[in-house]
């Protein structure tokens, strides 16, 4: 942007060999107006003068009214300490769009050399005011907004959201719909944990790391196309139960799942565990010790690293979560290498619990009996590629009337709510997401209010990364793995 | 879920009763079991909104009668002794704590329990004090304040803004929910962030979408909106926006535009 800017009015892209000054505006604005005359002169690519590509400066400057602004695209940090020179205290922007910012998020720095002293977090850019939005919808239609909030959790919102309106209405949910929604969350939150791991791995320049999360997130993505019909948003999980049932094959499939997950986890140890750079990185770095954690109201891997064996699926058990065996990894350390050590060990114990979830599923309804809040009709895809069941629409159109009505009354209108408020929270792969949610006896909500572990933990960045590097900054974010589509809401 | 079996009626109620079937007939008064427990006179606590007629039909066209159907807005019901569950250990240590901090019992407006969850109504000015008891007593050990929500409730509720408190005590695990209500016209309420720094945001996000004022907050600034947007998006008079969309030659309204049924 200021690249553009400069070259505009004076001196920023300009290819001559002298070093533009901002102070120095007038002279070079002159010589300026006289190369440009020659399209080739003015351009900002490739330098042609025989100096080449060193006459660059590695940060182009602009003047403002705040002193000196630069503009960094890349680069050797000595070199633009060179160039930018002195040691007067420094701001520095970094984000929103940026690949190394783990989404839309924006980090103000003040700089002390390469020391942080300062850090500020901007969010709002992804903010897309769905809890106000669901004030205009059913409760059912909800679901499909609330799963585009963690666009990497869609499940999880999607079982939270549930468990509210659930509540609310005081209904419990079919046997099989629980563990249907067990083994989807798991699937959900080794997906997640991969692009964690992937997104870090981009972040610090492990790019192999990268190529292979997203490898292995492609495969839990396949399955939950398979088992719910969408890779991502899926709305699967409904109040009262899930849409659908599993096609008949889900169990080889998710057998198969598994299998290639074993196979392929070890690798990640052999690729980052054990080496040295990635050790180096991480270990020390992010550090945010318990106290801190409860302060801050951080959860997640981010609180098990620093030791407090906190999982909702443990402490308050949801979905049958106690009758399945797993473990709760902890470490002590505290930083990000501790935060990656568990999030690939949680890996391996969501695998233990979609095995058990697999041996659990026994025939029975997905749906809950009362049908004043369960879908009419299971639907089923027809040839048109939409979701159509025959014999339903056979039976409203042809024998009953009172069907017809109670059809269209459900899908127009929606079931309505008791009045009351409820608070409802399950263990997301980055910590407690809960809902608010508030009903005032409409078929509408009143509320829904979502605490994102996103928004949450991204307060405990000062905290982390204040008198560290700028290049820890990185590491820290990539540990908290915050999602903005989440965070904003 | 109105609860109206309590013989109790306040002292501040209309003189002149109202007919049956009129405005301000018993149907719409607030009625019974939002005593609180101290001096201050009783005040409903609305939760809800006043519903008219059925099936979204407003003004003519209704010839079935349901559209004089009045629902009064929902007022949660305060709960009696014993509570149940882990609520009356957890009532007695709370009051015993708030006494050993010098807190009069009054500051605690109403207890509701609903759905398994309790409430607690707290008077604005002791929000922080409660909350640092919450925290700091031994017995009760609230570490962590899970979320903070603003609710509005819509323009013709008295004390229409809410600021939800979820806490939880990760030493006993529990979760209680404190709730302080707000007059629109004056919705300052003091900030917890000394008490429990992950307010921060939490009430910074409130104020972006509820206008609701945090006293005493560090930096009490918009976060998800931008700096010099105008008014609270949240708020239920502020509109959810939207263009009409045509589909297969048909005009779809906008989502606020279209018929609510409740």
């Amino acid at each position: 942007m200021s690249e553009t800017d400069a070259m505009g009015d004076h001196n920023g892209g300009h290819p001559s060999s002298e070093r533009p000054d901002a102070r120095s505006e007038a002279s070079t604005a002159r010589s300026t107006q006289s190369e440009t005359d020659r399209l080739s002169n003015a351009t900002t690519g490739t330098d042609t003068t025989e100096n080449g590509a060193d006459s660059q400066p590695p940060a182009a400057a602009r003047m403002t009214t705040e002193g000196p602004v630069y503009t960094v695209t890349g680069g050797d940090w000595d070199d633009v300490m060179s160039e930018v020179g002195g040691d007067e205290r420094i701001v520095m922007n970094l984000g929103p769009q940026h690949p190394s910012t783990h989404g839309v998020l924006r980090l103000v720095l003040e700089l002390e050399g390469e020391t942080v002293t300062d850090l500020r977090s901007v969010i709002g850019y992804l903010h897309t005011g769905i809890e106000k939005n669901t004030e205009y919808r059913t409760w059912t239609q909800g679901v499909t907004f609330v799963t585009r909030m963690d666009y990497l959790a869609p499940l999880s919102n999607e079982a939270a959201y549930c468990m509210g309106v659930e509540k609310l209405l005081g209904i419990e949910v079919p046997e099989r719909a629980q563990v249907i929604r067990v083994l989807l969350l798991e699937i959900n939150r080794i997906s997640s944990h991969m692009v964690a791991l992937a997104t870090g791995g981009m972040e610090l320049g492990a790019l192999t790391g990268m190529t292979a999360g997203f490898r292995e997130r492609e495969e839990a993505l396949h399955l939950l196309e398979f088992l719910t019909g969408l890779r991502m948003n899926h709305a699967f999980i409904r109040p009262g139960g899930i849409a659908q049932d599993l096609p008949t094959d889900a169990p080889e499939k998710i057998d198969e799942f598994v299998k290639t997950m074993d196979k392929r986890l070890p690798d990640y140890d052999k690729l980052l565990t054990g080496q040295p750079i990635w050790q180096q990185r991480l270990q020390g770095i992010g550090y945010l010790p318990v106290d801190a954690c409860l302060a801050l109201g951080v959860t997640g891997p981010v609180l098990r690293s620093a030791g407090l064996p906190w999982d909702l699926r443990k402490t308050e058990p949801y979905f049958g979560y106690e009758d399945y065996e797993f473990d709760v990894p902890v470490a002590h350390e505290a930083d990000g290498y501790a935060r990656y050590l568990l999030r690939v060990e949680e890996i391996h114990q969501s695998l233990r619990i979609i095995k058990q979830a697999v041996k659990k599923l026994e025939p029975g309804p997905v749906m809950v009996e009362d049908k004043k809040i369960a879908w009419p009709a299971q639907l089923s895809i027809s040839s048109d590629g939409m979701g159509n069941s025959l014999e339903h629409v056979r039976k409203i159109m042809g024998q009953s009337m009172e069907s017809l009505i109670h059809h269209f009354k459900l899908v127009t209108e929606g079931f309505s709510v008791p009045p009351g408020q409820v608070y409802a929270a399950v263990e997301a792969p980055r910590g407690e997401l809960g809902y608010h949610m508030v009903s005032d006896g409409g078929t509408r909500p009143m509320r829904v209010h979502v605490r994102d572990p996103s928004f949450v933990n991204l307060q405990s960045m000062p905290a982390m990364s204040e008198g560290g590097m700028v290049a820890d900054v990185i590491a820290a974010v990539a540990s908290l793995d915050p999602v903005m589509g989440g965070c904003d809401r | 879920m109105t609860e109206s079996d309590e013989p109790t009626t306040t002292p501040s109620q209309d003189d002149a009763e109202p007919r049956t079937g009129e405005t301000q007939s018993s149907a719409e008064r607030p009625g019974a079991g939002l005593e609180p427990y101290g001096t201050e006179p009783a005040r409903a606590v609305v939760a809800g909104r006043e519903r008219r007629g059925m099936f979204g039909v407003r003004g003519t066209g209704d010839t079935s009668g349901y559209g004089g159907l009045r629902l009064p807005a929902y007022t949660p019901p305060a709960a009696e002794r014993p509570y149940g569950g882990w609520f009356d250990d957890f009532a007695d240590e709370f009051l015993a704590a708030l006494a050993d901090n010098d807190i009069e019992s009054s500051a605690i407006q109403q207890v509701t329990i609903d759905r398994g969850e309790i409430t607690f109504y707290v008077q604005r000015e002791r929000i922080v004090d409660v909350c640092r008891t919450l925290r700091d007593d031994a017995g009760l050990r609230f570490e962590m304040c899970s979320s903070i929500s603003g609710v509005d409730y819509g323009p013709d509720v008295p004390q229409r803004l809410h600021s939800v408190y979820h806490l939880l005590s990760m030493t006993y695990r529990r979760r209680i929910r404190l709730e302080v209500t707000l007059d629109v016209d004056d919705p300052h309420v003091p900030s917890v962030v000394d008490v429990y720094p992950t307010a921060d945001w939490h009430e910074r996000e409130a104020y972006d979408m509820f206008g609701i004022v945090y006293d005493g907050h560090p930096a009490l600034t918009r976060i998800l909106m931008p700096d010099d947007w105008d008014g609270f998006p949240q708020r239920k008079d502020y509109p959810l926006g939207g263009i009409p969309v045509e589909y297969k030659g048909a005009e779809i309204p906008p989502p606020d535009q279209r018929r609510a049924y409740s």
